[in-house]
């Protein structure tokens, strides 16, 4: 049995800076290992901004800077790993669907090629394994290799954690994952967020407050770039300690 | 929309209209002009044939090869070195003063006229480094000539890559230089052929800056070495029609048609190999 209050990843005051202005302050935030963690608060409150802090792809934007510490399993992700290390061990699925301009079958093998898998058969398991555990197996396995562009959005963003999920990552970052989808194809992304809990870690960023409450462990609230409360899902829709906290998730600003 | 603005638009509209039809008219005189008048000359001797008499008869076969040795000098030189350097620019320099340098240098570069290209090849590859008028020395300088066109295509093409598909590979963890590898260059493939391709016919066209540092007067065989001299088309068509007296016309215009066709089928091969990487290509 895992232990729940297992510290996956810690930030000590994490802060965010684009130029001169601050997207984030300080946040002192602990990640429990395969928990799912939801992310929510208003545009502006420095959400995305603290995901790609986790996977370092902020260091893609020569106007940011990132201060205080990540740790990962201990390790300082800034200073004492290597930014590919990183992010291959936290993955990222973005808000929309990115399939790769290649069949499905080399989009899901995309990762693990890079990382130096060249055997057929192993590849060929890892896509298949991958697939099944996105939801997407059963819809895509007669068509491997035709291309990842004609799916449905639905299917594209399944594809894309299946993509994921082929380097097998630690943690699993997702940025507001279902913005552009319908309901029934959110439903589908949420029952793999589930199944995926049982392996891996899950950072959940979302306007969507009712989804966090459906998904989420515990849910974190960030109002201008600052983290105003975290605590277990039930807690922060029933009792928040926070007013603000009370104030977005009853739609009373943001 | 009152009377006058529908007018009015009717009258811009026509004028546009107007003026993308002028455009195509020196196109299609200059190749019925060419084809009426060079048709006749083209025949498989015309072609294939050492020119004799003083150029006067027999074929225009070294001129031909001439230019297809420049341009593939060129490729062979231009193409990586302006596709590492536009990759460079794109993906890893960052913007500033020494960037910014080099990107008004390329444009610069663009602007020089083909005269010059002559010259500076003259005095760098001809005299200081020693190759003589030879393939060496034209391919090179035909190369500096064609790198703008080559690097400002290959930019456009690697920047039209979305940035996405970047984010997307970086994000599993696959290091740049892969991401470049297997994204990017991939699907920047098309504009950069067809850019490279474009600016290559350009060059096989040139005179001027093949004038000094590669193109034989009259040399009746075939150059043995990346040293040797040898005619090109261009020069030769200079040669028939201001330097020989008493050239056949016909013989002048079915080498002017035969230099056309040549960059024409340059250009046609651009288009191919764009549409046959956007088939396989499937988004």
């Amino acid at each position: 049995m895992v232990n729940l209050s297992e510290n996956k990843i810690v930030t000590e005051n994490l802060s965010v800076h684009y130029g001169t202005v601050r997207a984030l302050k300080d946040v002192n935030l602990a990640v429990r290992t395969k928990e799912i963690l939801g992310v929510i608060g208003p545009a502006n409150s420095g959400k995305t901004s603290f995901l790609k802090a986790l996977n370092r792809l902020n260091d893609l934007n020569p106007d940011c800077r990132v201060s205080g510490s990540i740790r990962i399993d201990g390790k300082d992700m800034n200073r004492e790993m290597d930014a590919e290390d990183v992010r291959k061990r936290v993955t990222m699925v973005f808000a929309l669907p990115l399939p790769l301009p290649m069949s499905i079958f080399d989009n899901i093998a995309y990762g693990p090629r890079r990382h130096g898998m060249k055997k057929r058969k192993e590849l060929a398991r890892i896509v298949e394994k991958s697939l099944r555990a996105a939801f997407l197996w059963d819809e895509v396995k007669d068509r491997l290799s035709s291309s990842a562009m004609k799916l449905s959005g639905g299917q594209q963003q399944r594809l894309c954690i299946a993509r994921t999920l082929a380097v097998d990552p630690e943690v699993i970052l997702y940025d507001e994952p279902c913005s552009g989808l319908d309901p029934i194809s959110t439903a589908k992304v949420e029952e793999a967020m589930f199944e995926l809990k049982a392996r891996y870690t899950q950072i959940l960023v979302t306007n969507n407050v009712k989804q966090a409450a459906r998904v989420g462990d515990r849910v974190a609230f960030f109002l201008t770039g600052e983290l105003v409360e975290v605590d277990e899902a039930k807690k922060i829709f029933t009792a928040p300690r926070d007013q603000r906290t009370n104030d977005y998730i009853t739609g009373r600003f943001g | 929309m009152n009377l006058s603005a529908k007018w009015k638009q009717r009258i811009a509209f026509s004028v546009l209209g107007l003026a993308s039809i002028v455009v195509i008219v020196p196109v299609v005189v200059i190749f019925f002009i060419l084809i009426e008048k060079g048709l006749p000359a083209i025949n498989w001797q015309f072609l294939t044939a050492m020119p004799r008499m003083g150029m006067r008869a027999g074929g225009i076969f070294p001129a031909i090869a001439g230019t297809m040795y420049l341009v593939l000098g060129t490729i062979v030189v231009a193409l990586p070195l302006g596709v590492l350097a536009a990759v460079y620019l794109v993906e890893y320099a960052r913007q500033n003063w020494m960037t910014r340098m080099i990107e008004v240098a390329i444009v610069n570069l663009a602007g020089v006229p083909s005269v010059v290209y002559g010259l500076f090849g003259l005095g760098l590859f001809v005299i200081f480094l020693k190759f003589g008028s030879s393939i060496l020395a034209g391919s090179l300088t035909l190369s500096i000539m064609v790198l703008p066109v080559i690097i400002t295509a290959s930019k456009e093409a690697l920047s039209s890559v979305p940035q996405s598909f970047r984010e997307a590979s970086l994000a599993l963890g696959v290091s740049k230089w892969q991401t470049i590898r297997c994204i990017v260059l991939p699907n920047a493939l098309p504009g950069i052929l067809t850019g490279t391709i474009l600016g290559i016919s350009r060059a096989a066209g040139e005179t001027a800056p093949i004038l000094f540092t590669v193109a034989a007067f009259y040399l009746p065989r075939l150059p043995k070495s990346l040293f040797d001299q040898c005619m090109a088309l261009p020069y030769h068509l200079y040669v028939l029609s201001t330097q020989v007296p008493n050239v056949d016309p016909k013989i002048q215009y079915g080498t002017a048609l035969v230099l056309v066709g040549l960059v024409f089928i340059l250009n046609f091969l651009a288009i191919v190999v764009r549409a046959h990487i956007r088939g396989k290509k499937q988004w």
